[in-house]
C-alpha cells in the first residue's frame, strides 16, 4: 500500500435510511482513513447499528453512496460485503459452539476439491491468520464452546482475516470481556492496524476509545454530529456532540424528598438471581440500580413483580406481603416497565389504547363488557398528558417510535395507579428529547410521592436522576450509597467486584 | 397501490376504519368473485342452476357446520393457539347427541333404565325361565327364537298401524286413499300372525316406550354440546398446566376424542330412529324443506349468524375479548399486565368447545347419524376457514366476518365444482391452492404493513 495514498479506505457519503415515518439515518457522512482505528460514537438509538447494517449489507440505504478503496461499494447482502472485504464482529458472537476452532473459522469458506475438504490447506490458512493475531497457540481442534469469550472473539477475527478483510467493524467488543481479555483484544486490534486493515470501533466507553482509536465520528439522532482526531479533543467535547445539549437541559431537576418506607425487600432470593437482596425504598425516592449486564438487576425487578419465582425472602409493599402473582403485585401498587418493549413490554400489534389499559380495564368494565367511549376519553387524556405522538389511540404501537412506545408503557403503569414503579432501562433506545421528558416525569412522580426503582446501564443518567444508587453484581447488591457519594469509576469498580462490601450503606 | 395505502394510513381517524374494511373486504370480495365465477361458468358449461337462490341456500346450509366450529377456532387462533382436535371433538359431540337420543336418555337418567333396555332385560328373563323349564334343547330354542321374532314383527306392525291411523285424520285427500290401503294391508298381515296374547302384551310395553320422552332430546342436546365444552376444557387445561404447545396437545386429544366416540358408539355409527327419537326441531336446524324455512333459510343459518354476531361483540366489547387479543399478540405482555394467562387460555378453549359442540349439533342435524369418524379431517377445513378469513396462526389477528366468509368460500368452491362436474381430487387441489394463496396474500399485506 503506497503511503502517498491519502484517500480514505472507506467513505460513506450522504447515507439516508428511513423505516416508515422514522428517519434512522439522514445524510450521514463517514470516512475511515487507511491503517487507522476510527471510533464510531453515539448514544443508543443514534443510528450506529443502522449505519453498520448498511455497511455490512444487511439493509440497503435509501440514498447515498459508499466507496471502499475508491471503488463503488454497494453490497446486496452480508455475504457480498464479506467477500468485498468488510467484516463485522458483533457483540453477540456468531459461532457454531460445537464446531472446532478451525471449522468455525472456515465455516462457509471451506477449501475443497469436488466437495472433499482440503484439510492441510485450511490448516495453513487458519494458522497464518492466528499467527497474524499473535495467538498461534490456540488449539485448532477445540470446540469453541470451551473457549473463553475473548478467545471466541479471536476466532471471529481470524475468520475475517482468512476472508482477507480490508475493514473490520467491532461492535461493543469489550462489553462482555474481562479486564485481561480487553488488554489482549487491544493488542490484536493494534496488530490489525499495523497490517493496514481499517478498523471501525463502536463503543460507549470513552476511555477505551481514547486508548486505542485515532479518530472519531459522532452520530446523533441519525445524523453526523461531528468527527475529528482523538488527539486534541476533550471528553467533554465528545459528550457534548453525543448529547447535543447541555447537562442541565438533559437532566431537568425537580425537587422531591423521600417519605416513609413503601417497599421493603428482605433477603430476596430468586431461582439463580437475585441473591439475598435487602433494600428499602421510600415514597418520593428514586433508587438507581447499577451493574453490568447479567448482574441480576432485571431478575430483581422480575422477582419483585412475581414474574420470576422466589426461593426465599420477603417483599412488603406498604407493610403488606402481596401474594406471588403479577396480578396481586399490580393490586398492591407495583408497576413494572420491561426493558424489552418488543417481546415483552408491549403487545406490538394491539392499539395504543389497549396497551395503555390492559393492566386496569376495571374502570371501564361492567359485568365484563367494556364502555369503549369512556375508555377512549381516559386514553386521550393520558396520551395528552404523556405527549404520546400517534395518529390515533387505535394505532398499533408497532407503528410508533421507540420513545413513544416507551411512553405508552410508562403511561400504562401510571394508569394502573402504581405507587412503586419498577423501571427496567426505561430510556434504552429512545431519542434524547424523550429521555429528557422521561427524566422530568420521574422527578415529578417522585415529587408526587411515588417510589421509583430505576435500573439503568447508563451511569450519567443514574447519577443525575437518582437519590440513591445500589450497585449489583452476580445477583447481589454490593453497595448502596446516596447518588452524590458515587462517581462513575467507583460504580464500575463495585460492579465488577466479587466480594461483599464491608461498608454496607 | 402502495402509495395509496400509505396515504390512507397517514390520514388521521380514517386509518382504523380503512384497515378494518381492508381486512374484511378482501375475503368478501373473494367470496363474491368465486360466486360470480361459478355462476358464469355454470351458465356456459352446465345447466345454469348454480346461481339460483335455491342452490345458494343449499350452500349456505352446508357452510354452517364448518362456520360455527370456525367461530370457536377464530377465538383460539386469535389467542395464539390452534385446535387440531376440533374435528373429532365435533363428531364426538354429534355422537353423544345421537347416543342420548337413541338411549332415550331422559328416561334413563330419571329412572335408571329406559323401556328399550328394560324390555330387553324382560325378554332375557323370559328366555331364562323357558330354558329352566327344560326346553333348552337346540330345536326348541330355535323355535323360541322364531316366536320372539314373530312377536317383534307383530309389535312393529301394530305400531305402524296406529301411526297410519293417526295420520289418516290429518292427511290430505290424495294421500288418504294410499294410507287407507296401507291400513288394510297391515290389518290382514296382523291377522295372519299367530302370536300368543300374553307374550305380546309384554312387548307392547316395549313399544309404548319407543316414542320416547320429549325431554330426551333436550337432555341429549345439552349432553352433546357439553361434550364439546368438555373437550375444549380438557384442551385448555392441558395446554396451560403442562405448558406444552397447543399443536401437540390437541394432536393428542384429537385421537383421544376419536377413541371416546368409538367407545361410545361401539365403532358403529349411531342411528337414532327418525320416527321416534329425533324431534322435528332438531332435524329442522338445517332442513331445506319449505316448512322449515324462515325468511328463506332454515333457522340454523340464522342461529349461526347470531352466534357470529355474539362472538364479534364479545371480541370487541368485552374485557375477555381484549384479553384474548392480548394473549395472542404477546403472551408475555399479558402476563406482565396481570392477566391470568392460564385462566384465560382455559376459558378460550372452553368457549371454543361450546361452538364446536354446537357445530356437532348442526352436523347431526344434517347427517342424522352419530359417527365419530365423520369429524376426521374436518379440523383442517375449520382452520382453513379461519385462515382464509384473515386469521393469523401466530395469533393476535382474526375476525368473525372473515371466518364466516372463509367458510362460505370453501363451500361455494366445493358446490360449484360439483355442479360443473369437476372431480373430487381436482376440487381438493383447487381448495388447497386457494388456502396457500390466501395466506400468502395476507402475509404479503402484513409484511408491507409492518415493514420497518
Amino acid at each position: 500500500m503506497p503511503l502517498s495514498d491519502t484517500s480514505p479506505l472507506l467513505e460513506m457519503r450522504g447515507v439516508c435510511k428511513s423505516f416508515g415515518p422514522t428517519k434512522a439515518l439522514q445524510n450521514v457522512n463517514l470516512a475511515v482513513p487507511r491503517g487507522a482505528i476510527m471510533a464510531l460514537i453515539g448514544e443508543n438509538g443514534a443510528g450506529k447499528s443502522t449505519l453498520m447494517k448498511v455497511l455490512s449489507g444487511a439493509i440497503s440505504p435509501d440514498a447515498g453512496e459508499m466507496r471502499l478503496d475508491n471503488a463503488l461499494y454497494a453490497p446486496k447482502g452480508p455475504h457480498q460485503a464479506r467477500t468485498a472485504g468488510v467484516s463485522m464482529i458483533y457483540q453477540e458472537l456468531n459461532l457454531a459452539p460445537d464446531l472446532s476452532v478451525e471449522d468455525n473459522i472456515m465455516l462457509g469458506i471451506e477449501r475443497h476439491r469436488l466437495g472433499w475438504l482440503r484439510r492441510s490447506e485450511q490448516h495453513r490458512q487458519v494458522q497464518s491468520a492466528l499467527r497474524q493475531l499473535g495467538r498461534e497457540d490456540l488449539d485448532l481442534a477445540t470446540p469453541v464452546y470451551r473457549l473463553s469469550v475473548g478467545e471466541q472473539q479471536l476466532v471471529e477475527i481470524a475468520r475475517a482475516l482468512v476472508l482477507e478483510a480490508r475493514l473490520i467493524v467491532f461492535d461493543e467488543p469489550t462489553s462482555s470481556l474481562t479486564g485481561a481479555d480487553v488488554v489482549r483484544l487491544f493488542e490484536v486490534i493494534d496488530r490489525l492496524k499495523q497490517a493496514g486493515i481499517g478498523v471501525v470501533y463502536i463503543s460507549h466507553f470513552l476511555e477505551e476509545i481514547r486508548k486505542i482509536c485515532d479518530c472519531y465520528t459522532v452520530l446523533r439522532d441519525g445524523q453526523t454530529a461531528g468527527s475529528g482526531e482523538i488527539a486534541g479533543t476533550t471528553e467533554e467535547q465528545i459528550v457534548a456532540l453525543m448529547v447535543g445539549r447541555t447537562v442541565s437541559e438533559l437532566f431537568p431537576k425537580i425537587g422531591h424528598s423521600p417519605g416513609d418506607i413503601v417497599l421493603k425487600i428482605d433477603q430476596l432470593t430468586g431461582r439463580k438471581m437475585p441473591q439475598h437482596v435487602s433494600v428499602e425504598l421510600r415514597r418520593g425516592e428514586i433508587l438507581g440500580v447499577a451493574g453490568l449486564v447479567g448482574a441480576g438487576r432485571t431478575e430483581l425487578l422480575r422477582t419483585l413483580f412475581a414474574l420470576d419465582p422466589v426461593r426465599q425472602g420477603t417483599v412488603r409493599v406498604a407493610q403488606i406481603e402481596p401474594p406471588h402473582s403479577p396480578h396481586a403485585r399490580i393490586r398492591a401498587g407495583l408497576g413494572f416497565v420491561s426493558e424489552d418493549r418488543k417481546t415483552e413490554g408491549l403487545a406490538q400489534s394491539r392499539s395504543v389504547a389497549d396497551n395503555l389499559t390492559y393492566s386496569r380495564l376495571s374502570p371501564y368494565a361492567r359485568l365484563g363488557w367494556l364502555n369503549l367511549r369512556r375508555r377512549q376519553a381516559a386514553v386521550s387524556d393520558w396520551m395528552n398528558r404523556m405527549q404520546i405522538k400517534a395518529q390515533s389511540s387505535e394505532q398499533p404501537v408497532a407503528a410508533l417510535s421507540g420513545g413513544n412506545q416507551q411512553k405508552v408503557a410508562l403511561a400504562r403503569v401510571l394508569h394502573q395507579q402504581a405507587d412503586v414503579l419498577l423501571l427496567d432501562e426505561p430510556t434504552r433506545g429512545i431519542d434524547v428529547g424523550t429521555k429528557a421528558e422521561i427524566y422530568r416525569l420521574m422527578g415529578e412522580l417522585a415529587a408526587n410521592g411515588k417510589a421509583i426503582l430505576f435500573v439503568s446501564s447508563y451511569l450519567p443518567e443514574l447519577l443525575a436522576v437518582c437519590d440513591r444508587i445500589a450497585v449489583m453484581s452476580r445477583g447481589r447488591v454490593r453497595e448502596v450509597r446516596p447518588a452524590n457519594a458515587w462517581t462513575e469509576e467507583e460504580i464500575m469498580s463495585r460492579a465488577v467486584s466479587l466480594e461483599e462490601s464491608l461498608t454496607h450503606e | 397501490m402502495n402509495d395509496n395505502e400509505g396515504d390512507a394510513r397517514h390520514t388521521k381517524g380514517f386509518s382504523r376504519t380503512w384497515d378494518y374494511l381492508r381486512a374484511v373486504l378482501g375475503p368478501l370480495a373473494a367470496l363474491l368473485g368465486v360466486i360470480v365465477l361459478f355462476t358464469v361458468a355454470d351458465f356456459l358449461f352446465a345447466d345454469g342452476t348454480f346461481g339460483t337462490f335455491r342452490n345458494l341456500r343449499t350452500i349456505t346450509v352446508q357452510t354452517c357446520v364448518i362456520a360455527v366450529a370456525a367461530l370457536g377456532m377464530t377465538l383460539i387462533v386469535i389467542s395464539g393457539g390452534i385446535d387440531l382436535s376440533a374435528g373429532t371433538a365435533l363428531s364426538l359431540a354429534a355422537t353423544v347427541l345421537a347416543w342420548g337420543l337413541r338411549e332415550d336418555i331422559a328416561v334413563r337418567v330419571w329412572h335408571g333404565d329406559n323401556f328399550a333396555t328394560a324390555s330387553a332385560k324382560l325378554e332375557a328373563a323370559q328366555q331364562a325361565v323357558l330354558a329352566q323349564q327344560g326346553q333348552a334343547d337346540s330345536t326348541a330354542s330355535r323355535r323360541e327364537q322364531f316366536e320372539l321374532r314373530k312377536m317383534r314383527l307383530k309389535a312393529i306392525l301394530v305400531q305402524k298401524l296406529e301411526w297410519s291411523k293417526s295420520q289418516l285424520e290429518e292427511a290430505p285427500d290424495d294421500e288418504r286413499a294410499k294410507l287407507q290401503s296401507r291400513i288394510t294391508a297391515l290389518e290382514s298381515k296382523l291377522q295372519r300372525l299367530d302370536v300368543p296374547e300374553l307374550v305380546f302384551r309384554n312387548d307392547r310395553a316395549w313399544q309404548a316406550g319407543v316414542p320416547n320422552s320429549a325431554w330426551s332430546a333436550y337432555v341429549a342436546l345439552a349432553m352433546g354440546i357439553l361434550a364439546g365444552v368438555g373437550a375444549g376444557l380438557l384442551n385448555g387445561f392441558l395446554i396451560s398446566s403442562l405448558r406444552v404447545v397447543p399443536f401437540i396437545i390437541t394432536l393428542g386429544t384429537m385421537t383421544i376424542y376419536l377413541g371416546l366416540g368409538n367407545m361410545l358408539s361401539g365403532s358403529v355409527p349411531i342411528r337414532p330412529s327418525m320416527e321416534y327419537h329425533v324431534p322435528a326441531w332438531l332435524s329442522a336446524i338445517t332442513r331445506n324443506t319449505p316448512d322449515a324455512l324462515y325468511w328463506g333459510f332454515p333457522y340454523g343459518v340464522w342461529m349461526a349468524l347470531i352466534l357470529g354476531l355474539l362472538l364479534a361483540l364479545v371480541l370487541r366489547y368485552s374485557v375477555f375479548g381484549r384479553y384474548v387479543f392480548a394473549l395472542g399478540s404477546n403472551e408475555s405482555t399479558a402476563r406482565l399486565c396481570g392477566i391470568n394467562v392460564a385462566k384465560y387460555k382455559i376459558a378460550v378453549y372452553a368457549l371454543a368447545g361450546l361452538f364446536i359442540g354446537i357445530a356437532g349439533v348442526y352436523q347431526f342435524s344434517r347427517l342424522t347419524v352419530g359417527n365419530p369418524q365423520s369429524g376426521l379431517g374436518l379440523e383442517l377445513r375449520i382452520i382453513a376457514a379461519v385462515v382464509i378469513g384473515g386469521g393469523s396462526l401466530s395469533g393476535g389477528r382474526g375476525a368473525v366476518l372473515g371466518t364466516l366468509t372463509g367458510a362460505a368460500i370453501m363451500a361455494v368452491i366445493a358446490s360449484g365444482c360439483t355442479q360443473l362436474g369437476v372431480e373430487n381430487p381436482v376440487q381438493d387441489i383447487i381448495l388447497g391452492t386457494i388456502i396457500v394463496g390466501a395466506v400468502t396474500l395476507d402475509q404479503v399485506r402484513q409484511r408491507r404493513w409492518s415493514r420497518e
